[in-house]
């Protein structure tokens, strides 16, 4: 096994002539709950829409458990077990929240092009849904649709979902925005339950969050990694104090 | 049981019985819409349960069409020239399909749209310029054959075989809606970005459900041919393909009986205001605008939500809990 689980090599993306992300050398230790922070506009989703081939990189590579992915799909990349949220909360609307996690347990059982067995070859996933649906709290809401979740409810079931494809890395974009206190309580905790065995990127904006999950934090800032290292160090670091108070809260 | 099956057997029922009473509704009539019908559920299978809009849908309808006329005009006689014709048909379909849907599967929206469109204005070309396919004159007089041992000229067994192949059809459509893959189809429709990072390859999705939906709608164009024994231009040209598109809309797109609903009113409106000319395209013009402004939806669809409302609005009746619980059901239907 790699000592890493996650490398990127001089990551670069430039959008025409605007350098969104400009040669990220980065490293996230196997199992440990890794914070990308940094003003809006840094580039962090960008760099996560790099990492699960949403953009492709216009220079540098990307290393998952020592294998080169640089070149590989979305798709491939989620099957090896690289699996983000979204920053803007995605769920399947028009789906019931248990058929959305359905959905994700569903590649698992290698039946997605079967179109001629009937959808009840599908209840096997049930139970397994609805633990998953427990887990998070959203038992009671297995079968409203999705569109009509609280935005809270979404981003925990879009968790939830993520949780059904079991993978070693996670890539959180966000996890807490916009979620009232309880809510953010809630998915703190979640997260860190969830952390155990695996391996947890993500982007936050809460330090509160940042401060009691992670054990290690990168700050981007235009593209480029200002600081890295534990939260008492980072937040010591004049020159992210800098970025912070010139660039607004984070 | 559930209601999609309720309905269906009622339908197949009320179908049954028409060629007794020839006086009230023409059997042909009733095949002409079967026909359609399946040929818009076809289309509806990509527009309302995969999400994309495709302008193909004759190319498949008139190239299954003409492979199957024209294999019956040459061995029509042998007694499994039928079945084979059929087969060879919607193979042609499915394979026109997989040409069309592959060039076009990597665009997005208008542009996968216009793709279509284009690639099947070559199939209306090559209609035109091949010989076998009769150019101007289409294929005329094709033979229907028999079909284990049934002589389908007679025109109250063909009805019936009609009516058998249709009803397959349309349960195989509803089997891939509620299937497996009918499932991702339905995830990829939603929410295309999030069933890619699940790891779903959402491409090959869309393309196996584009070459599916083409082989139905080839399978319509097949029956179509046998039943009028008569495959023409039309059967390939863009107005076909734009009035399918009417007919699930008006019917209500993403239900399952709404493309039949709007094939039936296409159809018979079609028929029963033929006297009135070419005037027939502006009132069904209008209709479609009525319907577009009043029912987006469609019939079926706002038929569909009107129920879950009201049934929403009983919740807090227990009474009419049982009632709520079958609203998803409903709306599937
Ligand atoms: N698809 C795109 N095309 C052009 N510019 C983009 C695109 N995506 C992001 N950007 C730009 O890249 C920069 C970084 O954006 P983003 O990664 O979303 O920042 P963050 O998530 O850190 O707030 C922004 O200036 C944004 O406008
Ligand atoms: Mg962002």
């Amino acid at each position: 096994m790699a000592e890493h689980a996650l490398v990127t090599e001089g990551l670069t993306k430039a959008f025409g002539g605007f350098t969104a992300v400009r040669g990220v050398d980065f490293v996230v230790r196997r199992h440990a709950i890794h914070a990308l922070i940094g003003p809006n506009g840094a580039g962090k989703t960008t760099f996560f829409n790099l990492l699960t081939k949403v953009h492709t990189p216009t220079g540098g590579r990307i290393l998952y458990e020592g294998t080169d992915i640089t070149h590989e799909s979305s798709a491939a990349i989620a099957r090896r077990g690289i699996v983000r949220s979204f920053q803007i909360s995605a769920t399947f609307p028009h789906m019931s929240v248990r058929d959305n996690v359905r959905v994700a347990l569903q590649r698992r059982l290698g039946t997605q092009y079967w179109f001629w067995r009937s959808i009840r070859s599908l209840s096997v996933l049930d139970d397994r849904a609805m633990a998953l649906l427990t887990d998070v709290g959203l038992a009671d809401y297995a079968e409203t649709n999705a569109a009509d979740l609280s935005y809270g409810r979404k981003r925990t079931l879009e968790i939830a979902t993520t949780l059904a494809l079991d993978p070693p890395l996670l890539l959180l974009d966000e996890p807490t925005q916009g979620m009232a206190l309880d809510d953010v309580d809630r998915i703190k905790r979640l997260i860190r339950r969830i952390a155990v065995g695996r391996t947890i990127l993500m982007v936050e904006h809460n330090m509160s969050v940042v401060a009691d999950l992670c054990d290690t934090i990168t700050v981007l800032q235009r593209g480029e990694i200002l600081a890295e290292g534990s939260y008492e160090a980072v937040s010591a670091d004049p020159g992210v104090k800098a970025a912070y108070l010139g660039g607004g809260h984070a | 049981m559930s209601n999609t099956v309720k309905i269906f057997l009622v339908l197949i029922g009320l179908a049954l019985v028409v060629p007794f009473v020839p006086g009230l509704i023409y059997p042909v009539f009733v095949m002409k819409v079967m026909c359609y019908g399946l040929f818009a559920c076809a289309f509806n299978l990509l527009l309302g349960f995969t999400g994309l809009v495709s302008f193909a849908h004759a190319a498949f309808l008139g190239s299954a069409g003409y492979v199957t006329g024209a294999l019956m005009i040459r061995f029509g006689n042998h007694p499994l020239g039928m079945p084979a014709a059929f087969g060879a048909g919607v193979a042609a379909a499915a394979l026109v399909g997989f040409a069309i849907g592959g060039l076009a599967i990597r665009r997005r929206g208008i542009y996968f749209a216009m793709i279509t469109l284009a690639l099947s204005q070559i199939v209306y070309f090559l209609a035109v310029q091949i010989r076998w396919t009769g150019g101007e004159d289409g294929l005329q007089g094709i033979p229907r054959g028999s079909l284990f041992g049934l002589d389908l000229s007679s025109d109250t067994v063909m009805y019936y075989v009609t009516l058998a192949l249709f009803a397959a059809g349309f349960l195989f459509v509803d089997r891939v809606v509620h299937s497996p893959f009918g499932q991702i189809l339905q995830a990829v429709r939603d929410n295309e970005a999030r069933a890619t990072s699940l790891g779903y390859d959402t491409d090959r999705f869309k393309l196996l459900a584009f070459v599916i939906s083409a082989a139905i709608a080839g399978y319509a164009g097949a029956m179509k041919a046998l039943v009028f024994q008569l495959v023409s231009l039309n059967d390939v040209s863009l107005h076909t393909s734009t009035e399918v598109v009417l007919m699930t809309l008006l019917g209500g797109v993403g239900t399952i009986f709404g493309p039949l609903l709007g094939a039936g009113l296409v159809v018979g409106l079609q028929n029963y205001l033929a006297t009135i000319g070419d005037l027939v395209t502006v009132v069904i013009g209008l209709i479609f605008i009525v319907c577009v402004s009043f029912f987006r939806r469609g019939i079926v669809g706002e038929f569909l939500h009107l129920r879950r409302r009201r049934a929403e609005r009983g919740k807090t009746r227990p009474v009419l809990t049982a009632t709520r619980a079958e609203a998803p059901a409903v709306e599937a239907a």
